[in-house]
């Protein structure tokens, strides 16, 4: 029997029960649809995610101060800072891939400006910063490396700083207070946003390091150094050269740890999103419970269907269909049925991903991906559910069947 | 062999294992049918009949014995090449009709045609229309089982066996559900396709069905007790009768 004349038989067999062909579809419908709507809702916060990292700063690098153990008990990352000044000079003077470099002094500090107070980070940076950062000034100016060099007591404030302390009113030109000391404003940064944790990345003040080293914090050791080459191919190779680079510097033997990390975006990212990827993947596992609970309602629809034909399976065969026909039939009404079922599921996805973004406002991808995965689980959820009914089907007597009541 | 034989059964047996008692329901059966003939097989219940019916239509093997179907050996063959022998070979016609619910008529004739490995029908729906033509149903093409009389479902079933050209038809208890008029008018077509060169195989318990035929065998307890040639009584006088008998007994009625 050819092909498409066993879907055509499926078919009207499936359409001539429209109620109880619905009602068992719907398990498929609701499994698809609800695997879609989970995996879309993990997506969408992981693609965020990826977003947001990527709003760090381009073609960046974090080299961040890294653990100290004693007696084999780890005291946590930043627990030995070793990072310095030296360092970050090092990098700049030494590495060849690496086009800029600056040191991140951060404390936090209360400061006083034109109508109020606010509680903010202080970062000490040098004039990299801001291209490192791709980070733009919404107005005013931006520090000199002349500043830097002097020491001199100038400020950039984030948005979020500048609308607490002036509310309204234009910073620029105007004198803040940090710690006793005047400190006046060159300029106001571009708003960014939060990070991928959560924090508001625009409640910043940034300073030249010096001035922060020198004149307001007085650490020694610096948070962060951040480094960015002028090529994203280079990343890797920056990323080994600054490791050289700081462990001579730091004067670490072959056998001892890294004091340090140096990590890019990629791992940053990684970090981030890895926890939304289980989460997903355990929004996908509940999600396809359901769609194993419409392969059962399918297997036991086709069970009841089975029997309930067991004379037209008789007809059948009297007129020739071998047993294999009789299963293909079976398979494919199966097939069908939980094929279309995924289908309309996968609008139902649509549809409810879409319902989701618009209730909650988190943001909902369907990847294609998960589309083609939906409707070929579906697929293999029908053969899979429907072989055994199928076989039943096919393993009759004729002579029994035709004789069934 | 000759091939103008249909159907040749030599020493056929059929045990059935019950447990642990043995129930021989055929006893050696040897029938050669020719092309062209119309055989009743009678006996009554637990004759066999119906056993050496499933075996000569390919539904069921025999114990012991051979049996060749228009020049095939078909106790020695697989299922699946029995499932296309029936295909290819046998039209049957059955008592309760068997027509598949909800499904059309010119749909249920052309159901055989789908089963087809050798593809012989290019057009199925056309053979199927020409099929129901000649059962007198070429006005019903489109009816569903429900809406159709059970004369004109058994009409369906008797296209749907001849749809393919069979060497046979294989007819069990055709009759067996309907009225005596309706009898009569499906024997004639019976007889109608055996006149036109279509060899017929008729199970019945009922000697009147039977008398149609030209050739009785009749079986007991496994065996052939009776094989012989008649005359056979001519269904479509019978009906002519009938139907003339019915119209006189109308026509007394309005008169009194």
């Amino acid at each position: 029997m050819r092909p498409f004349r066993l879907v055509k038989v499926a078919g009207k067999s499936i359409l001539k029960n429209k109620m109880r062909t619905l009602l068992t579809m719907l398990g498929i419908i609701i499994g698809v649809g609800a695997v879609l709507v989970m995996v879309a809702v993990g997506d969408g916060a992981k693609s965020q995610i990826e977003n947001q990292i990527r709003n760090l700063g381009s073609n960046m690098l974090v080299v961040t101060p890294g653990s100290s153990s004693a007696g084999g008990v780890s005291r946590g990352s930043g627990s030995f800072n070793r990072l310095s000044l030296e360092d970050a000079e090092k990098i700049r003077n030494e590495s060849v891939f690496v086009s800029m470099v600056s040191p991140v002094v951060t404390t936090f500090s209360q400061i006083i400006g034109g109508s109020g107070n606010w509680r903010a980070r202080l970062n000490g940076v040098d004039v990299d910063y801001l291209l490192i950062r791709d980070w733009d000034l919404a107005s005013g100016s931006w520090f000199t490396p002349q500043d830097v060099r002097s020491g001199k007591k100038v400020a950039v404030l984030g948005t979020t700083v500048a609308d607490k302390l002036f509310s309204g009113q234009d910073p620029v030109g105007q004198t803040i207070q940090i710690r006793n000391v005047p400190v006046q404003v060159i300029g106001v940064l571009e708003p960014k946003g939060q990070t991928p944790e959560g924090s508001d990345q625009d409640d910043v003040v940034l300073a030249p390091y010096t001035t922060v080293q020198q004149r307001l914090s007085r650490f020694r050791f610096i948070s962060q150094i951040l480094v960015s080459t002028s090529n994203q191919n280079d990343i890797p190779a920056a990323q080994e050269e600054i490791n050289q680079i700081l462990r001579e510097s730091h004067g670490l033997a072959q056998f001892e740890e890294n004091d340090f990390e140096v990590k890019n975006q990629t791992q940053l990212a990684d970090a981030a999103s890895g926890t939304t990827e289980v989460m997903t993947l355990l929004l996908a596992a509940i999600a396809s419970i359901s769609l194993l609970v419409g392969g059962i309602g399918i297997m036991n629809i086709m069970l009841v269907s089975v029997t309930e034909r067991t004379r037209e399976i008789g007809i059948r065969m009297a007129i020739g269909a071998r047993g294999s026909d009789v299963l293909v039939q079976f398979l494919i009404e199966a097939i069908v049925m939980s094929v279309l079922g995924g289908a309309i599921g996968v609008a139902v996805g649509f549809g409810g991903a879409a319902l989701v973004a618009n209730i909650t406002g988190w943001s909902t991808v369907v990847e294609p991906n998960t589309v083609i995965v939906a409707l070929v689980f579906s697929a293999a959820v029908g053969i899979f559910f429907g072989f055994y009914p199928a076989r039943k089907a096919a393993a009759m007597n004729p002579i029994d069947a035709l004789r069934f009541e | 062999m000759d091939e103008s034989v249909v159907i040749r059964t030599r020493g056929i047996t059929k045990v059935y294992t019950m447990g642990t008692n043995q129930v021989h329901a055929l006893r050696g059966i040897d029938v050669d049918i020719l092309k062209g003939e119309m055989v009743a097989i009678m006996g009554a219940s637990g004759s066999g009949k119906s056993t050496l019916m499933n075996i000569v239509g390919g539904l069921d093997y025999p114990t012991a014995g051979t049996y060749e179907l228009d020049g095939i050996e078909v106790s020695a063959l697989s299922k699946n090449k029995l499932a296309d022998v029936r295909n290819q070979k046998i039209g049957f016609v059955f008592q309760g009709f068997n027509l598949l619910a909800r499904t059309t008529a010119v749909e249920n004739v052309e159901l055989p045609l789908l089963y087809d490995r050798l593809g012989r029908v290019r057009n199925p729906r056309e053979a199927a229309v020409r099929a129901l033509t000649r059962v007198g149903l070429g006005d019903r093409v489109d009816h569903l089982p429900n809406e159709l009389s059970g004369g004109q479902q058994q009409r369906v079933a008797i296209a749907r066996a001849l749809v393919t050209e069979p060497a046979m038809l294989l007819a069990d208890e055709p009759t067996g559900n309907l009225d005596s008029v309706t009898t009569v008018e499906v024997m004639t077509l019976f007889q109608e396709l055996n006149d036109s060169g279509i060899t017929i195989l008729l199970v019945t318990h009922e000697h009147d069905v039977a008398s149609y035929a030209g050739r009785v065998i009749e079986l007991r307890d496994g065996r052939v007790i009776r094989d012989e040639y008649q005359e056979r009584v001519s269904a479509r006088d019978d009906l002519e009768r009938i139907l003339a008998e019915r119209r006189m007994d109308e026509m007394e009625e309005v008169q009194s």
